[in-house]
């Protein structure tokens, strides 16, 4: 009988080890993954709007609220640090703290005013905030480049004591980009592992119960989005450094249309669920803009079947498959 | 500048003609999520796809009024679809997916556009008899405008007798108090709110077609009308009708007079009055407490 038990529950408890060692995997399979894939310019842009997506993902589908305003910060974090760089020569180092710091900065503020809503009105809050932010971006032409964009962030090479790293080689600059990448990775599997990422997991599945038991429901809010600001500034400046440009696009409502299709695409709160959705969005992209210009009708479309059938993504039903 | 009185008369007329038009969109949002709790997300497409129709309808007969009957009747009809089978399959399973649908559903609307009429945009004149402008002591004012603003003032008046007056009125309004009592005394409820879906969409719509000779028409049209659309209801608070009404004509109003002063803060003013607004009174001005819990 007991032997019997055993063998049913092997495959689970298997999996259940990789499950505990979930920022190891998700390092290993980032690692391994330009390796299988031809395109290294393609992985990085994968690896970088996975980020911005498990970021996401923190208000999306660990806190469960519904935010349409994650461009802000990917695209504060994105021009803050694009625009140290190109127009006033800051180290790049110090351009990446300063996109991390804005995007957070942001997301407190736009927090401030949204978090008091509740509910579906959060979603249209942050849309309108972020719209906001948009034209804010789009009329400061003098530091942003308005509609023609921010050009010339150029980061050819960086020396870290001996060892010098050229990043105009893709594959090179993936790895780099992976350091920051697995460092976020781990920081935020620990956030999703304390105590608070357990008061925002309550948060997700009863908010009055959870307010009902003690816990401070509008700072725990506030401070996720904030978190999340954080990792999406940081996808950012990132991107911006990968792409040597910044434009306008990056803080339109698209772009956060465009995160949570990602994130949903992949399966909503779970850890790995934003790589595999960023992975099979751009890879799509990628092949079907070759052959047709109706990508975004394609997109909605798809989006609307994940809706209707699939609601937990990829990656959750993977999940929910290897758990039955 | 020159500041003289008739001017800012005509500017707070400019801006209540404006207004007129984000009334209807509001209206049709909030009433769809008064009774559905659907946030629409493409209802800045419907307004896009009747500014569309109208084009067609009016290359077709080159007639303004057959448009103005045709179009909300097309959209209206592209709304029943969208609830009766996109939206209805998605009741009861959480607020957020019917949103998250007709965000999919708008990319759709907006390619399918593209695909029909192309991306350049198309060009809709304001109609002959409504051409000109017209002395009221103040000054000219355009006709076209003037029309908004009686046009839209009869179909509000319209839906208020619809809403207070007709027992299926009764209905809706019950509805939108309790949907589950409504049920148990055997009423259709499914027919009530398919019926809503309608007549909203069918008022982005129709919105859509008068915006035309104003803003012109491209696919891309109704993206930012989405947005002053929640402007518009955050600031009106949600599903109350009254509150998009007055929350609209505010809108309208603030855009006009900041284009007057400051032009190039015009686009962040709605969001300015709208952060104010979220900070007094988080549920907006005319708000119900609890209706989002």
């Amino acid at each position: 009988m007991s032997t019997i038990a055993t063998d049913e529950h092997a495959p689970t408890l298997k999996f259940e080890s990789v499950e505990r060692h979930r920022v190891l995997a998700t390092i290993l399979a980032l690692a391994v993954f330009p390796l299988l894939m031809p395109f290294h310019a393609l992985a990085t842009n994968i690896l970088l709007f996975g980020l911005f997506a498990a970021g996401y993902n923190l208000t999306f589908g660990y806190t469960g609220k519904l935010s349409f305003g994650h461009a802000a910060f990917y695209g504060t974090g994105a021009y803050a640090c694009g625009i140290l760089i190109s127009q006033y020569g800051v180290h790049w180092s110090l351009a990446i703290a300063a996109g991390v710091t804005l995007g957070g900065l942001t997301a407190f503020v736009m927090g401030l005013l949204a978090i008091r809503t509740r509910g579906i009105y959060f979603a249209m809050v942050t849309l309108a905030l972020a719209q906001c932010v948009y034209f804010i971006g789009f009329h400061a032409t003098s530091l942003t480049g308005g509609d023609n964009g921010l050009r010339g962030v150029n980061v050819p090479a960086i020396s870290i004591g001996p060892i010098s790293i050229d990043l105009l080689q893709p594959f090179t600059r993936y790895y780099f980009m992976l350091t920051f990448v697995a460092f976020a990775v781990w920081l935020l599997s620990r956030i999703l592992n304390s105590p608070f990422g357990a008061v925002l997991e309550a948060i997700r599945e009863n908010e009055q119960r959870a307010r009902a038991s003690g816990f401070n429901i509008e700072r725990a809010k506030l401070l996720s989005f904030v978190l999340s600001g954080l990792f999406c500034g940081l996808a950012g400046a990132l991107t911006a450094i990968n792409l040597s440009t910044v434009g306008i696009d990056i803080i339109s409502y698209h772009t956060s249309g465009q995160v949570m299709m990602v994130t949903l695409l992949g399966g909503m709160g779970t850890f790995f669920g934003p790589f595999v959705g960023a992975g099979t969005f751009l890879a799509m992209e990628h092949v079907v803009t070759a052959f047709t210009e109706r990508w975004q009708l394609i997109v909605g479309l798809m989006f609307m079947g994940l809706v209707l059938f699939f609601p937990k993504g990829i990656w959750g039903t993977i999940l929910e498959w290897v758990k039955k | 500048m020159e500041l003289s009185f008739s001017l800012l008369v005509q500017q707070l007329f400019i801006g209540l003609a404006l207004g007129s038009i984000y009334v209807l969109i509001g209206v049709g949002l909030s009433l769809i999520f008064g009774l559905l709790t659907v946030v629409n997300f493409a209802h800045g497409a419907f307004y896009m796809v009747g500014a569309y129709v109208a084009v067609y309808i009016f290359e077709k007969t080159g007639n303004f009024w057959a448009c103005l009957v045709l179009v909300p009747l097309a959209v209206g009809a592209l709304g029943l679809a969208t609830e009766r089978w996109l939206v209805r399959p998605l009741y009861g399973r959480g607020l957020d997916y019917p949103l998250l649908l007709t965000f999919g559903l708008a990319y759709v609307l907006v390619d399918s556009v593209r695909m029909i009429f192309g991306v350049q945009g198309e060009h809709f004149s304001t109609p002959e008899l409504l051409q000109g402008t017209v002395d009221m002591g103040f000054g000219p004012f355009p006709i076209y405008r003037i029309f908004l603003v009686g046009l839209c003032a009869t179909l509000l008046l319209a839906l208020w007798l619809f809403i207070e007056k007709t027992r299926l009125g009764l209905i809706v309004r019950a509805g939108s108090r309790d949907p589950l009592v409504l049920k148990v005394l055997g009423i259709d409820v499914d027919r009530v709110w398919l019926l809503i879906f309608g007549i909203g969409t069918a008022l982005a719509g129709l919105a859509g077609l008068l915006a035309a000779p104003l803003r012109g028409v491209n696919p891309e049209m109704g993206g930012p009308v989405l947005i002053e659309a929640f402007v518009i209801t955050v600031i009106g608070g949600m599903g109350s009708l009254v509150g998009a009404i007055v929350a609209g004509l505010l809108v309208g109003v603030v855009v006009a007079m900041t284009t007057l002063f400051q032009p190039e803060l015009a686009e962040l003013s709605i969001f300015a009055l709208m952060a104010l607004v979220l900070i007094v009174r988080p549920n907006g001005l005319f708000g119900r407490e609890g209706l989002m819990s």
